[in-house]
């Protein structure tokens, strides 16, 4: 099973870190889905069949946007960087200056106070 | 600014970086109940119950000819946890020093992680929360002796199985449980590992929130569900010239789904039969 591909003995690794990676591992699945999915669908010649691909595609981008919250959810550092990133106006490469000058305005601090703590669940 | 003002602080990042991180720490070894239930969340501040998808009360008026109905809602309850620490102590920090004095810090993060996990194993009644063991159906399995844990944890297993209830199971234990368990046994072997090796298939959790003995509960998912407003965060209160206040603060709710997934554990003496 690829989530049991580690890079580190697993012996070493917390049950936080496992989860994590088997999020990322997900992610990564998902995402070639799509890039596979979009290509079929682009050189299918029987419109019936394309429909499919693209509807399955689509499916996969779900799939994908599901597993990059459970991140947003579970690491402050995601968290902090979709924050910057999604939904951002402008120029992406100057979104996080543009974040840093907008929150000022407000009034905000730009340190995130998120403690990251969430769950817990199957570390002992 | 937020509802934590924590720039109105006077405080520097270094300082604020090491009360973070020791509140973690302390969090993180004292929440039990989150190593065990299924957990939502965060939605944050704006999140002021969650919709169990039931009707509370329904009424006929007969003169009127129309049903009244409430919808059954579980209102987050907000946990507030003082923390009051010496400014010239934090302003060490932007000095070079990693040892500052934060034990209000971890006494506060003791508090609440108590409070959370009292509400989900006790129940919390002005929060309309009611916990694991109350809920549990099962009669509580009596603990004489200390030799007789592996004996009462296997019983309580088989109870759980009985009622349709499957494993992983987990076993969380209150203070003294867990110092029982964790001495060596008569034969100078611990009863911990004893209970780890042949009767639960998931793990021993210490919960210093547990009154009493210990709960034997699946962790399958499915059947508790911790529900999180605004997460675990240090806010910002008063200061003064040399104080400056602080609270460490969450909101939450709590629900039983499958109310037979657990079965409680007590230990007792032959004094209280």
């Amino acid at each position: 099973m690829s989530s049991e591909i580690y890079h580190e003995q697993s012996d070493l690794l917390s049950e936080e870190t496992k989860n994590l990676h088997r999020a990322i591992v997900s992610l990564k699945e998902e995402l070639e889905a799509i890039d596979w999915y979009q290509q079929r669908a682009e050189a299918c010649t029987d419109h019936e069949l394309r429909a499919v691909l693209v509807h399955n595609k689509n499916e996969e981008i779900e799939h994908a946007m599901m597993v990059l919250e459970w991140l947003r959810r579970n690491s402050p550092e995601f968290a902090a960087n979709i924050g910057i990133y999604l939904n951002s106006n402008g120029p992406i490469t100057q979104a996080e200056q543009q974040g840093k000058m907008e929150s000022s305005a407000r009034g905000e601090s730009t340190d995130s106070a998120s403690l990251g703590i969430g769950s817990l669940k199957g570390i002992k | 600014m937020d509802l934590l003002k924590r720039e109105l602080a006077p405080i520097t990042a270094e300082a604020w970086r090491q009360i973070d991180s020791e509140v973690r720490r302390v969090l993180k070894l004292h929440l039990a109940g989150r190593k065990l239930v299924d957990f939502s969340g965060p939605y944050g501040w704006e999140l002021g119950g969650v919709n169990t998808g039931r009707l509370k009360q329904i009424e006929t008026t007969p003169g009127e000819q129309v049903g009244h109905a409430i919808r059954d809602v579980r209102p987050l309850v907000e946990l507030r946890s003082p923390i009051v620490l010496s400014i010239l102590e934090l302003d060490y920090a932007a000095r070079g020093a990693c040892d500052l004095d934060l034990d209000a810090v971890i006494f506060a993060a003791e508090r609440i992680a108590r409070a959370e996990d009292s509400a989900i194993f006790h129940g919390f009644k002005e929060g309309n929360i009611t916990g694991i063991i109350e809920k549990s159906p099962h009669s509580p399995i009596d603990v004489k002796s200390s030799p007789e844990w592996p004996r009462a944890v296997s019983v309580a297993k088989e109870v759980l199985r009985l009622a349709g209830v499957n494993g992983p199971y987990a076993l969380a234990l209150g203070v003294d449980a867990y110092n029982e368990l964790t001495a060596d046994g008569d034969d100078g072997y611990p009863l911990r590992h004893r209970i780890e090796e042949s009767l639960v298939d998931g793990s021993l959790v210490w919960a210093p929130a547990l009154k009493q003995g210990a709960v034997l509960l699946s962790t399958r998912g499915g059947d508790y569900n911790l529900t999180i407003g605004q997460d675990l965060m240090v806010g910002y209160a008063a200061h003064n010239r040399t104080e400056v206040e602080l609270y460490l603060t969450e909101s939450f709710t709590f629900r039983v789904l499958e109310e037979k997934a657990a079965i409680s554990l007590k230990r007792t003496t032959r004094n209280d039969q």
